[in-house]
């Protein structure tokens, strides 16, 4: 991990993987609980929107529709649960349980609290998405071997979104307070990230917009790759060229917000 | 023998934005020894502990802990303390035995031995039969208890307790006081802090009385009582012709309103309030014996619990 450092980096050891452990065995407490509806969700999706709506719209650049919503399903698992592990989940351990509080009474100090938590919230949305590719794979959508890669790709995406939560949580006065990022920003991203209608479509300043700012955007490009091994080719640029540079903003993206959250969240709890 | 300093305050400041919490306040503690932080809610004793433990950041003035500095060893001073905070922050998604294990493991402490550990610390906490219980089906003192036994799991040289006992019945306060007798005996060394003068005196070697973020008085329990309040107190429902007279009588007394009560403070030996009591046959008085609540209250003109 990155190691201390007189530049005002977080200073982070291997006790990150320590709070990480935590949240690891909270989870393993109540797995099936948290598996079923990450296995539920995306059959529900698949049935409506790709038997439903497939009906009508038959065939997305040249593959069936519910083949190119499948991953962007994968790409939606990696946004929620990641977002959700580390707004409600880490504002609940943080505020109501004091839970932070009890770590950094110990060796570790408040940034390798966070950088648990925000590795732990890439570990969710990680897990999510392994079983979400299971079920695209049941429904027989996969046809790139590289679907595999998506996993790296999972946890990568699931610490952006992780990160951007964790933003939230330290600026959050009260729980009720995530309800703003969740509709104006998660749903937003949710509908027009390329997920289920096609970015093309839409017109060019929301495409932009969609591009340049909007993490899930990137996400999907990488998934729908990954996944059924078809990139889009936007704005005039070559499919590699999308990949690179989904990969390079997204490298960025969650480098910022990886270390605006620690610092955040450092100003919020150290008095 | 000159016994070993384990923390040293010189000018320790605290400061919130603009309030000054801390101010500007020098203490020593030595090793094995028991030290009280006195001082009513707001007097700045959590924020000292906070600062001790490296979770705040010192303001201004000079901390060390077993010679380190707190600003730039935290890691290795945390290792080394053992912290039972004010509030309950015991991990409810654990059992009891599993929130031992859990926070072994903040310590890098080896599976097998934080498992012993734990359950000998049960043990000495009477918490055994707990062992598997949810957090939250546990009683306030038996939570208290936890979070002592918690913070002992590193084997620390130095506890840290915040009101080991508000909000605990009569019952469940001698439990925690034998518990941190115990512990006293086996040598390490206790800062607790408490608005209670009966906790100050039941446990500690020296109380630090503070008030509004300053030390205003420190020393042995007892020594402080006979020094700012005497062996006795003459308290008095309040009544201007009985105040007046008593002023005559006692010119040398030190005397205290609070409320609708006079307290009389006299450095004097027993026997002057029993004359007193029999020259006023009509007034009820009573004669009590001296304790820290009224240094606090001869000290700052105010009652400490509130
Ligand atoms: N995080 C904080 N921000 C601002 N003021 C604080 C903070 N924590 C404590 N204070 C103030 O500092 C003073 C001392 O608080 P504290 O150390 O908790 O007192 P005690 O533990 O003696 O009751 C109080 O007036 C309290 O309101
Ligand atoms: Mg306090």
């Amino acid at each position: 991990m990155i190691r201390s450092s007189a530049s005002g980096l977080p200073k982070l050891t291997r006790h990150v993987w320590t709070v990480w452990h935590r949240n690891f065995d909270v989870f393993m407490k109540t797995w099936h609980v948290n598996f079923l509806p990450s296995l539920i969700e995306p059959i529900l999706y698949l049935l409506a929107f790709g038997f439903g709506l497939g009906t009508f719209v038959t065939e997305i650049e040249g593959i069936s529709y519910i083949q190119w919503i499948a991953p962007g399903l994968v790409a939606i698992t990696i946004m929620y649960g990641a977002f959700f592990e580390c707004t409600y989940g880490s504002f609940v351990r943080m505020y109501f349980q004091k839970t932070f509080d009890a770590i950094i009474a110990t060796p570790i100090n408040v940034e390798e609290v966070i950088a648990g938590e925000l590795l732990w919230g890439a570990t969710r949305a990680t897990f999510n998405a392994a079983i979400v590719l299971a079920v695209v794979a049941a429904f027989g959508l996969i046809s790139s071997p590289l679907f595999l890669v998506m996993l790296p790709v999972a946890f990568f995406g699931g610490l952006l979104f992780a990160a951007l939560g964790m933003c939230f949580t330290a600026l959050a006065p009260n729980i009720d307070f995530f309800n703003y990022p969740t509709f104006l920003l998660i749903t937003p991203m949710f509908l027009i990230s390329n997920t289920f209608i096609p970015l093309a479509t839409f017109p060019s300043q929301l495409q932009t917009i969609a591009l340049a700012v909007l993490p899930l955007t990137h996400v999907a490009d990488l998934s729908r790759m990954l996944v059924v091994g078809k990139v889009e080719t936007l704005g005039g640029l070559s499919p590699e060229w999308v990949l690179v540079l989904a990969a390079v903003w997204m490298a960025i993206v969650t480098a910022v917000l990886f270390i605006l959250a620690i610092y955040l969240m450092k100003r919020r709890l150290i008095k | 023998m000159a016994s070993q300093v384990l923390i040293k305050a010189r000018n320790l400041t605290k400061r919130y934005n603009h309030f000054t919490a801390v101010d500007h306040i020098n203490f020593e503690v030595h090793k094995g020894e028991c030290v009280g932080f006195l001082g009513p809610n707001g007097a700045g004793k959590t924020t000292t502990v906070r600062m001790i433990y490296c979770f705040s950041p010192v303001t201004e003035g000079e901390l060390t802990v077993a010679g380190m500095n707190v600003s730039t060893h935290s890691r290795e001073i945390k290792k080394m303390v053992g912290v039972a905070p004010q509030e309950d922050n015991l991990d409810p998604d654990f059992t009891v035995i599993k929130n031992l294990q859990v926070y072994a493991r903040y310590f890098d402490i080896p599976k097998a031995e934080a498992t012993k550990r734990a359950m000998e610390l049960l043990k000495f906490f009477q918490l055994e039969e707990k062992q598997a219980s949810a957090i939250d089906e546990l009683s306030t003192g038996m939570k208290r208890r936890l979070i002592i036994a918690r913070a002992l799991i590193n084997q620390p040289q130095i506890l840290l307790v915040d009101e080991p006992t508000t909000g605990l019945d009569p019952q469940g306060r001698h439990i925690v006081w034998d518990e941190i007798r115990s512990l006293l005996k086996q040598g390490v060394t206790v800062i607790l802090t408490t608005h209670y003068m009966d906790e100050a005196a039941a446990l500690c070697d020296r109380v630090l009385i503070i008030d509004n973020g300053k030390i205003i008085e420190s020393g042995e329990p007892q020594e402080l009582v006979k020094k700012h309040a005497g062996e006795d107190v003459l308290e008095v429902s309040y009544d201007e012709t009985v105040l007046k007279a008593l002023k005559e009588e006692l010119p040398e007394a030190h005397i205290e309103i609070f409320g609708d009560q006079i307290r009389v403070f006299i450095n004097q030996p027993h026997g002057v309030f029993e004359r007193i009591v029999k020259k006023f046959p009509g007034v009820n008085m009573t004669i009590r014996n001296a304790n820290l609540e009224d240094v606090f209250l001869k000290l700052t003109g105010r009652k400490l619990r509130e």
